[in-house]
């Protein structure tokens, strides 16, 4: 009797449930590699790019990438002081700043930065074409005393070296480099910084590295052939400057040691009056205002929550976040005009879907089908023609008003307004929206058996009764599928509006469009992406628990 | 849902106020439609009716925007002969092989050799130029789309397959994110893998598109399919491939086609995600529909629209037919 | 079935190889542009001629000049520039080459002399506003009113616009605050030289707003080009903004019963750039091109098919008759000195600075 309580064997003499499992198991993978192709089609070519764009609503990493070291030396200063950074972060900023115009990087960080602070724009655009002329005095007392200088190929020799032997680490150069560049730049095949010259000249060596990467790399010209940015001189004048500096030339023997003798003697009075923060300041006295600072202080960060804020109404500012002021207030009313307009237009949809969803469900299928294709009709005829037709149909000296002034509904001169406002946005939407409203409500009506009506009648129910107690209940999943449905689509839709919204009927779909190919704010557009996103996953979550998705039927 | 011979007075008012009432919500639906047609007959280059059109006077009606659409290239007339021909071709074919009088052949064909003929060897016109661009595009994303859209359903709607919610919110989310978000995500993640205003570029997006369509209806068609039949076909013999083309597949067509015109006319239709993803070697007929209400309001845009809709009624037609052979094939009686 | 199944898959890849073969050809020159009539009067004047020189090059057009700032700059993200040739208004080639994604051009290298000698930079002058800015033509954002419903007195000012008793009715303006706020600021007493200083504070932005107000029931907004002469061709609206070219077309084309209103005529540019970032072989063509399409006689022809400036001095004495209504172009220039009594020229720096700030504000304001 040890069968009896032993486990059940299947034919093949293995335990039935281990052999059920297998099966079991064997199904799942077969339906799964039959879902496998569109899974992984729909999520590199649909999800990626989605994940991949909002992303960008927190990425924010175009100040911190092009002034870097102005950014760590920012680090110390205190906003709520009111007083400028001190002279070391005006340092800072004119490397940052002297690369990134070379590079042509300063005016989109203006762009960026303008987005939060009127007025950035212009002045990285104008301090950047006067950053050449800061330290002329420095750069001429240079020239005059030590004429090697103008010749590049000293530069060349001086800092860079073919020999491994002198190589110096210069990756700190070239990864600020790459950073403000903002594309990989490195030094010209066989050749390295030269640690001679490093030894004398630090931060000169760094910035020729700089120079010479940027020049090899991107202008793709001879870094010997080339002069060197005045950036780079600056950066040789104030090594003189060092505590040390005499000694270490006096031990330098590579190349140039004796032309550059009389250098720090020449360049000292000069370099005692270079002030970085007096020659932003004579550039544009914005450079002092403890605004522009705290901006790029609040910005510094490679990731934001700058476009969210901004995307409700709230703005990042350097003393926190901020609601802004009632003049610039947009974007949560345009989500709450979005939400109830969409609401408007699936009630419109059931109002006008249920009498026809009922007529075709209570017809015989020949003549309801022909009503089917009435119904598809405009599904299928491009939704910008249909938009358009609308206009014609709405407008002021439109079909619709000339019908109602010559039955004499309207008088002539109080013509109904009823496009580029919300109405027209209403009708061209419900219209264009109707059909995902009749065909979900027709499905289910379908289903419902005409007995049911019969038999409450005969039980004495009024028509209405019937209806109301009897029908109505049976076809309220219909109604919640088309609604749902039409909500979804509604509230993501952007050409119609447009065309016939005007300035009352638009939806924050627009305002993402304006964004991403007009005001180029990018972030900001992911932001509100982001968030009307989230709205419509919402819905579908509570669609596919109230009405589940499996129920959606399209054409009958 | 006739009315009874014994309807009371009010009964019979509710009856036809209703019917009115539907007729009235029908209108609303194709009245753009009935607006666009004689409009694109207008004699002016604007969408407005003129006084001369509403007189009848055939002074306010003309043919140019037709002509505009069309162009004066490629040889319509041949095309249609040869179309024409290949279809009587075919339905002698079909006619003498299974008996089949179904005369779409011959229309299909005449309307392909006549869009065929316009378009061969067309190149840099104003209108031909995108429709052909959208002729390529459009089968091809619909193929995509029907192709793995119909086998994932098929997977799909096997009992026990695990995350299936999660799987299905997956594909489905093409239909569900708004167009725009996904445009400006396509548009940004293309530039990047170097699609972006590539011919596989749109191709690809308009797919994604697509695939909800063709997943809905084909497992909408599937609920209703018996799987003892599948089982009854190995039983017999035949081998899993075997099976599907000769067993499932004829039966769950319908939903295939009807979610492949859906796809079909969600590519032939797009407008939003095109104008990001492409460029000008991609551009389509919406496209240029878009540009031209943007930049040059003219009612050509209404004579191709009056096109296109000449075509949906016959494809409308055609799905209509399709349907009632598919539910003589499954033994049911039509309606 | 399997066989019809088989037949149609064959044939989609069929069509499907068709159109990858018939991809971007080498000798493929794509040029950005505006579409409708601008676009007809460039292949006109200078690209058909240009392509008829040079056997084996052809042009694609690509409409996408409106997205030409955010096309480029995801394709330089992406490093592949599909454009040749771009043609965009002043203020975006401005932002273009700000952002390093134009090539900044040698204007006297690479362009072609006047016919008597003068350099082209001198023969363009100001218009070079950006150094990768290769200005083509002067155009003008001017009002339009329909002749037939402004009564005996036709509107000479562009402060009608602002005057709902004298032309009651509808009006349609740019959904944009660039122009409409200058407008605005004039009619309300501000001298025209000190209309930036004004709207550059809050009590100047408030009162350019609070000047608009007054007739913000009568607006229609319009955002593209071709709003405005529909909405006059159809009665809607009494008097519109938009460029003096559309509405060109929509008096001595279209035949329609609408006057030019010159007054407070704001001047815009609108030029090629040639974006950054090109093979070698391929700026070559697109600086051979645009040296072609820019010289003297190559824009006063472009003025035979629309009514826009050409850009150079020289063009000016050149500009004939219209190619197919035989009419005289030259007083149908914006800068013809009977049109150009009263001009505004806007300031691109300015708006660079002020525009996202305004912006932000207008579309508030709007949807108040």
């Amino acid at each position: 009797m040890t069968d009896a309580t032993g486990p059940i064997k299947a034919a093949d003499g293995r335990p039935l449930k281990a052999s059920l499992n297998r099966a079991l198991r064997r199904e799942k993978m077969r339906a799964l590699m039959l879902i496998a192709p569109l899974l992984i089609f729909v999520l590199v070519t649909f999800i990626a790019p989605i994940g991949d764009m909002l992303f960008r609503s927190v990425q924010d990493d175009i100040t911190s990438r092009t002034l870097p070291q102005t950014v760590v030396a920012l680090d110390g200063w205190d906003y709520d002081s009111g007083s400028p950074p001190d002279e070391a972060v005006y340092e800072a900023l004119y490397y940052d700043m002297f690369f990134a115009a070379e590079a042509k990087k300063h005016t989109a960080l203006g762009s960026r930065l303008n987005y939060e602070t009127t007025g950035i724009s212009s002045l990285f655009r104008q301090t950047g074409r006067a950053l050449d002329d800061m330290g002329e005095d420095v750069i001429e007392a240079m020239e005059d005393n030590v004429e090697a200088l103008d010749d590049s190929a000293f530069w060349a020799a001086l800092f860079l070296t073919e020999d491994p032997v002198d190589a110096g680490n210069a990756n700190a150069a070239l990864s600020w480099a790459t950073s403000v560049a903002d594309e990989p730049v490195r030094l010209p095949e066989g050749l390295q910084m030269s640690v001679a010259g490093a030894t004398v000249f630090p931060k000169a060596a760094a910035q020729y590295v700089a120079f010479a990467a940027f020049t090899h790399t991107v202008d793709e010209d001879v870094p010997a052939e080339e002069d060197p940015w005045e950036s780079v001189w600056i950066a040789m004048a104030q090594d003189t400057s060092d505590a040390g500096f005499a000694d270490r030339l006096a031990n330098y023997t590579g190349p140039g040691a004796a032309e550059l003798a009389p250098l720090q003697e020449a360049v000292a009075a000069p370099l005692a009056e270079l002030s970085f923060q007096a020659a932003f300041l004579d550039q544009d006295e914005d450079w002092a205002d403890a605004e522009i600072w705290g901006t790029i202080q609040a910005f510094s960060s490679p990731y934001t929550a700058g476009y969210f804020l901004t995307a409700v109404d709230r703005e990042l500012t350097p003393a926190g976040a901020q609601v802004v002021e009632d003049d610039v207030k947009i974007y949560l009313k345009l989500f709450w005009r979005t939400l109830w307009m969409s609401l408007a237009i699936t009630f419109s949809c059931i109002l006008l879907g249920y009498p026809v969803a009922w007529l075709m469900a209570n017809l015989p299928d020949r003549s309801a089908n022909l009503i089917m294709i009435l119904v598809l009709l405009p599904f299928w005829t491009s939704l910008l023609v249909r938009t358009s037709a609308w206009k014609v149909l709405l407008q002021q000296q439109g079909v619709i008003n000339d019908l109602l002034v010559w039955i004499g509904l309207v008088a002539d001169d109080g013509r109904l307004a009823l496009i580029n406002n919300a109405t027209g946005t209403v009708i061209a939407m419900t219209h264009i929206l109707l059909p995902f409203m009749i065909l979900p409500l027709y499905s289910v009506m379908k289903g419902i058996p005409p007995s049911y009506l019969r038999a409450a009648k005969s039980l004495g129910a009024t028509n209405w009764t019937a209806f109301w107690r009897v029908y109505f209940p049976q076809s309220v999943p219909g109604i919640g599928a088309g609604s749902i449905l039409v909500f979804i689509l509604s509230i993501g839709y952007y050409i119609t509006p447009e065309i016939v919204g005007g300035t009352k009927g638009v939806f924050i779909s627009n305002r993402i469009a304006y964004h991403i190919s007009s005001s180029l704010n990018w972030g900001l557009a992911a932001a509100l992406g982001t968030i009307l996103l989230v709205v419509v996953l919402a819905l579908y979550w509570a669609y596919d628990r109230i009405v589940g998705i499996d129920n959606v039927k399209l054409g009958g | 849902m006739g009315l009874p011979p014994y309807a009371t007075f009010g009964q019979r008012v509710w009856y036809y106020t209703f019917r009115v009432l539907v007729g009235i919500i029908l209108f609303f639906l194709i009245a753009p439609i009935i607006t666009i047609i004689p409009l694109s007959f207008n004699a002016q280059d604007f969408f407005t009716f003129t006084p001369e059109m509403l007189a009848f006077d055939p002074e306010g009606y003309s043919l140019k925007h037709y002509r505009a659409f069309f162009g004066d290239e490629g040889n319509p007339g041949t095309g249609l002969l040869i179309g024409l021909g290949i279809g009587v071709a075919v339905f002698a074919a079909l006619f003498f092989m299974r008996g089949s009088k179904n005369v779409l052949p011959i229309i299909a064909g005449a309307v392909l050799g006549l869009i065929i003929g316009k378009m061969w060897g067309v190149e840099g016109t104003e209108w031909m130029t995108p429709l052909k661009n959208s002729l390529k595009i459009a089968p091809v994303a619909t193929l995509i789309s029907v192709s793995l859209g119909t086998l994932a359903a098929i997977g799909l709607s096997q009992s026990h397959v695990p995350f299936r919610r999660a799987i299905m919110a997956i594909m489905i989310s093409p239909m569900i994110v708004p167009l725009i978000i996904s445009a400006a995500g396509m548009y940004f993640f293309y530039s990047r893998i170097g699609l972006q205003g590539t011919y596989w570029g749109v191709v690809l997006s308009h797919a994604a598109l697509g695939i909800p369509f063709v997943i809905i209806t084909v497992t909408a068609t599937l609920v209703g399919f018996d799987q003892s039949l599948t089982r009854a076909a190995a039983n017999m013999g035949a081998n899993p491939v075997r099976t599907f083309f000769k067993v499932q597949m004829p039966l769950i067509l319908p939903g295939v086609i009807s979610g492949g015109l859906f796809a079909f006319i969600t590519s032939f239709d797009e407008v939003v995600v095109v104008l990001f993803v492409g460029s000008a070697g991609q551009q389509t007929l919406p496209w240029q529909m878009f540009t031209g209400l943007r930049e040059q309001i003219s009612p050509t845009i209404l004579a191709a629209a009056t096109v296109l809709i000449s075509i949906s009624v016959v494809l409308l037609v055609t799905l209509e037919l399709l349907r009632r052979r598919s539910e003589r094939l499954r033994g049911m009686s039509p309606g | 079935m399997r066989k019809s199944l088989v037949m149609g898959t064959s044939a989609l890849v069929a069509v499907a190889g068709m159109a990858a073969a018939d991809g971007h050809m080498a000798s493929d020159m794509t040029l950005v542009s505006w579409g409708g009539a601008y676009q007809a009067s460039q292949q006109n004047a200078y690209v058909a001629p240009y392509l008829e020189m040079n056997d084996g090059v052809s042009a694609v057009w690509d409409e996408s000049s409106a997205e030409a700032v955010a096309k480029l700059r995801a394709m330089a993200e992406a490093g592949n520039v599909t454009w040749d040739v771009v043609d965009v208004v002043a203020a975006d080639a401005i932002r273009l080459c700000d952002e390093g994604l134009a090539l900044e051009i040698d204007h006297d290298e690479m362009l072609a002399a006047a016919p008597d000698g003068t350099s082209a930079s001198d023969d363009f002058g100001d218009l070079i506003v950006s150094d990768c800015f290769i200005p083509q033509i002067v155009y003008s954002t001017t009002f339009g009113y329909r002749t037939d419903l402004v009564g005996d007195t036709p509107p000479t000012d562009v402060c009608a616009v602002f005057d709902l008793e004298t032309y009651p009715g509808m009006r349609s303006l740019e959904r944009r605050p660039i122009n409409n706020m200058e407008w605005a600021l004039m009619c309300d007493g501000v001298a025209a030289d000190d209309v930036y200083d004004v709207l550059e504070t809050e009590e100047g932005q408030a009162q350019a707003f609070a000047k608009l107000d007054t007739i913000r029931d009568n607006v229609i907004w319009w955002s593209a080009g071709a709003d405005t002469p529909q909405l006059l061709a159809d009665g809607e609206v009494v008097m519109g903004s938009t460029y003096n070219g559309r509405l060109f077309s929509l008096i001595e084309e279209q035949d329609q019963p609408v006057a030019m209103l010159w007054d407070a005529q704001v001047f815009d540019l609108d030029g090629w750039i040639i974006p950054a970032g090109l093979s070698p072989e391929r700026e070559a063509r697109a600086l051979d091109f645009v040296r072609f399409a820019t010289d003297t006689q190559r824009l006063a022809d472009q003025a035979k098919y629309i009514s826009y400036g050409p850009a150079r001095m020289s063009s000016a004495p050149l500009v004939g008759q219209h190619e197919t209504l035989g009419i005289d172009m030259a007083q149908h220039m914006p800068t013809d000195p009977n049109n150009a009594q009263n001009t505004f020229l806007y300031n691109y720096e300015w708006w660079a600075d002020y525009r996202d700030d305004l912006d932000a504000k207008f579309q508030a304001w709007l949807a108040q």
